[in-house]
């Protein structure tokens, strides 16, 4: 980490991490996800943190609530839609409670910049009753992480920091701490604090509700949550990132800062609302603090003029509020009015998945489909898969879509998922799709990390995320324990073998499962070994085979329409000399 | 008063080393700063923008539209594409490459022509430089996004010459800093 004396220049996940070290947290864990990875990668950068990554959620939060149980300051932190998974333990650790502290980051992600929607996990604390500190810069990421362990043991009970993606990949100036020794503790057999057996949980809910009613108390005297004076024709509530566009568009108005937002500071609110004209809350995505102001009897600006859907910005509060503003909208340069062809993301050259969406189209089959760079094969030209809804589901949709459609759909169907969400929570559907007797072929490509999430070790790495060496998976061995009787192993990069196996998986009356293995193309230290590629322009045909790569090297000439190779992006690779037909593609036989 | 900076690029191409250099440089030049840049997606040779915002106290990470001074474009489509949030009269430095999204490679867009020209055509000031030639005389195009810098670098008063190449020494690993401090000089004489 950049430290130029006690400052540093820190997102607001590398705050959390460095919080979290200062607090004198000892475990973290977390099943990565964007916006929220980071944080897990810099706690392990911290030789007090022993950090690791989990197999999903739901086995982090386990672990990270035995750890606190165990008397190690804990953190885990996910993306919002990773709470899903973990919420089981989530919901009830605000019963048990902790023993040393628990810190639960949700990265949320308003305007959907990485993820499948756009659920607003504020709604997470006030259901399950967890304390929630929602940071608006980096310094407060950090500061709210060491006040949520205090909290945390203060109260006996988990804290959740929930971040946005503007919060947890913005960078701001933090100043620096010490870390805290944190006092000994360790487990201690308590039946009646630690088994949630209906008698001892009927007890637990009402200390949660005792607890709720302190911490809001607390909550009107923090100075995470403070009434900043300026001009009272407007009152304006906000707390996250929405505080700071809020500020650029009206600077001078009066404010109610939150920063520990639940449970709600109802008495804070209702001074504050009582010392302003017209009160305006500002927050992203749904009503939440909204709600909980009007619930009080007070009326508001909130949704009805400003966007659920999406982001905030300056500009969309500005244009939202117009006539409340006293600044000008600022002026623009215009637009080009050329068309500016959009640019999404691409499978890397030489990416391993490439050839399995190739030949999935080519066999013209149903693909149900599952998260991870392998997504990237719902788009042009591979348009290889149909359906995506969540980490896991491909397995299990594609045997609901052949319960629905039976015999109209056998020898056709294929579920697509990547080794790390196979180990998150596809083996559960897998172990399902044998046991109700499906039949559809399920591909997992292992590429032996997540690569989608920036490339973190999982169980299929053989590294943890200390780097230390550990045991590897071994997917035949566990798909055949699942009761899957054929286990095939290809290389992605062998198309003739690929098509065949899979034609064979297809007509199997049984379900099968095809491994492709070959590493990501960028993992560090992956060095293929080369043999160049290059085309012999004469020859090209147009033909278009190549084309339906969707390789970003493959170029069609403006000027002949013909096939250019762009020798800066090329990796040689050799899956278009592979479809080539007329031979114009070519690999050479030896290596470079 | 604020500076406002925004950098856009494929990814790949080194706008994330870019930005961090700019806001480190700006921080030690003793001016609050704030950065904003969305990761994930991005990393697949999509579009990427940081946003850079620097002066006595900064609030929003964001840039607004039409409050940018300088657009640092590292591809010409890119450069384009961000017009919109550069004040009126506000500077736009572009390298001279072109790197074709998938719908232009496949045939189905097209890659705008001139945009030197449409550029010039706007209310804006342009620098057009070859970065990428440089870098690649300089043996190594990687370090295009530092010969970037160096020419961003020299419109920006509010930072004391001698801040950049003592932080390119600061965060960057020994063997790469000969290359970078050359790439970095490179840059400012470039234009
Ligand atoms: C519940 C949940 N957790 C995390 C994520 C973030 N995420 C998206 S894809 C992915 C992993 C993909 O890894 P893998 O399946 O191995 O495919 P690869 O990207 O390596 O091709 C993760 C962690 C998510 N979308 N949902
Ligand atoms: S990061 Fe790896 S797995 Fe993802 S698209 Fe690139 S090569 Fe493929
Ligand atoms: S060999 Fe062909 S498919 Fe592979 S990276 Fe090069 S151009 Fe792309």
């Amino acid at each position: 980490m950049k430290h130029s004396g006690n400052r540093a220049f820190l997102s607001g996940n590398a705050a959390i991490a460095r919080g979290a070290w200062e607090a004198g947290v000892r475990f973290a864990a977390a099943y990565p996800g964007t916006p929220s990875t980071e944080i897990l990668e810099f706690c392990g950068t911290y030789a007090e943190i022993d950090a690791q990554w989990a197999v999903n959620e739901k086995t982090a939060m386990e672990t990270v609530i035995g750890a606190c149980y165990g008397g190690a300051r804990s953190i885990c932190a996910q993306k919002h839609v990773g709470l899903n998974v973990a919420a089981d333990p989530f919901f009830t650790v605000a019963y048990t409670g902790v023993n040393a502290a628990l810190v639960i980051v949700s990265a949320d992600d308003p305007g959907m910049h990485s993820s499948q929607n756009e659920q607003d996990n504020r709604f997470y604390s006030m259901m399950a009753k967890i304390p929630m500190f929602e940071p608006s810069n980096s310094q407060e990421a950090k500061d709210m992480t060491i006040a949520a362990v205090k909290l945390s043991e203060e109260f006996d009970t988990p804290v959740m920091v929930r971040t946005t993606t503007r919060i947890s990949h913005s960078e701001g100036i933090v100043s620096l701490g010490e870390r805290e020794k944190a006092p000994e503790r360790e487990f201690v057999k308590d039946m009646a604090k630690y088994c949630v057996l209906p008698h001892n949980a009927r007890r637990l809910h009402g200390k949660v509700e005792e607890r709720q009613k302190k911490i809001a108390e607390l909550g009107c005297k923090s100075p995470f949550n403070r009434i900043e004076e300026g001009d009272k024709s407007i009152g304006i509530i906000a707390s996250g990132i929405s505080y700071c566009h809020a500020r650029e568009v009206f600077p001078n108005a009066s404010y109610l800062k939150l920063g520990l937002t639940y449970p709600f500071p109802a008495e804070l609110i209702k001074k504050f609302a009582a010392s302003v004209e017209k009160l305006i809350v500002i927050e992203e995505n749904d009503p939440f603090l909204e709600t909980e102001v009007r619930a009080l009897g007070i009326s508001c600006i909130g949704k009805d003029r400003l966007p659920i859907c999406g982001e905030l910005n300056p500009d969309i509060i500005h244009e939202s509020l117009k006539e409340l503003v006293n600044l000008p909208m600022p002026a623009t340069t215009p637009k080009a009015t050329v068309d500016i062809p959009v640019r999404p993301p691409v499978l890397c050259p030489g990416c391993p998945h490439r050839g399995v969406f190739y030949t999935l189209r080519k066999l013209n089959c149903t693909v149900t489909g599952d998260i991870g760079c392998y997504s990237l094969g719902a788009f042009a030209p591979h348009n290889a898969m149909h359906t995506i809804v969540c980490m896991g589901a491909s397995i299990t949709n594609a045997l609901g879509i052949e319960k629905a459609m039976k015999e109209k759909i056998h020898g056709k169907l294929v579920a697509v998922l990547g080794e790390s969400t196979f180990m998150h929570s596809g083996i559960t559907g897998l172990i399902d799709t044998v046991y109700n007797k499906g039949r559809h072929v399920t591909m997992i490509l292992d590429n032996s990390i997540t690569a989608m999430t920036g490339h973190q070790e999982n169980p299929a790495s053989g590294k943890t995320l200390k780097g230390e060496p550990t045991k590897v998976l071994d997917f035949a061995a566990m798909c055949r324990a699942c009761g899957i009787s054929n286990v095939h192993t290809v290389d992605p990069f062998d198309l003739k073998l690929l098509e065949s196996t899979l034609k064979e998986a297809l007509n199997d009356s049984e379900p099968s499962v095809i491994i492709t293995r070959r590493p990501c193309f960028l993992l560090k230290n992956y060095k293929p070994r080369v043999r160049l590629v290059s085309i012999n322009r004469a020859k090209c045909v147009k033909c278009g085979m190549c084309w339906k790569l969707g390789c970003p090297a493959i170029e069609v000439s403006p000027e002949d329409g013909k096939t250019v190779i762009n020798s800066a992006l090329c990796v040689h690779c050799g899956l278009c000399a592979a479809v080539c037909r007329p031979g114009a593609i070519t690999q050479a036989k030896e290596e470079a | 008063m604020t500076t406002n900076i925004l950098l856009c690029g494929v990814g790949g191409q080194g706008t994330l080393l870019a930005s961090n250099l700019l806001a480190e440089c700006a921080m030690e030049a003793g001016f609050d700063v704030k950065k904003s840049e969305i990761h994930g997606m991005a990393q697949r040779g999509g579009s990427v923008v940081s946003h850079v915002r620097f002066g006595e106290r900064i609030c929003s990470p964001i840039i607004r539209k039409g409050e940018c001074d300088i657009l640092l474009a590292f591809e010409e489509l890119e450069a384009l594409r961000w017009t919109e949030y550069l004040k009126p009269g506000g500077l736009v430095i572009t390298n001279a490459q072109n790197i074709l999204p998938m719908s232009v490679s496949a045939g189905n867009a097209v890659y705008p022509k001139n945009i030197t020209q449409i550029l010039a055509g706007m209310s804006v000031q342009t620098i057009a430089v070859d970065a990428i030639g440089k870098a690649r005389e300089l043996g190594n195009q990687k370090c295009l996004n530092v010969v970037l810098l160096g020419v961003l670098a020299r419109r920006i008063k509010e930072v004391k010459p001698e801040i950049w190449p003592e932080m390119i020494k600061k965060m960057l690993p020994p063997k790469l800093q000969e290359l970078n401090l050359k790439a970095f000089t490179t840059g400012w004489n470039l234009a």
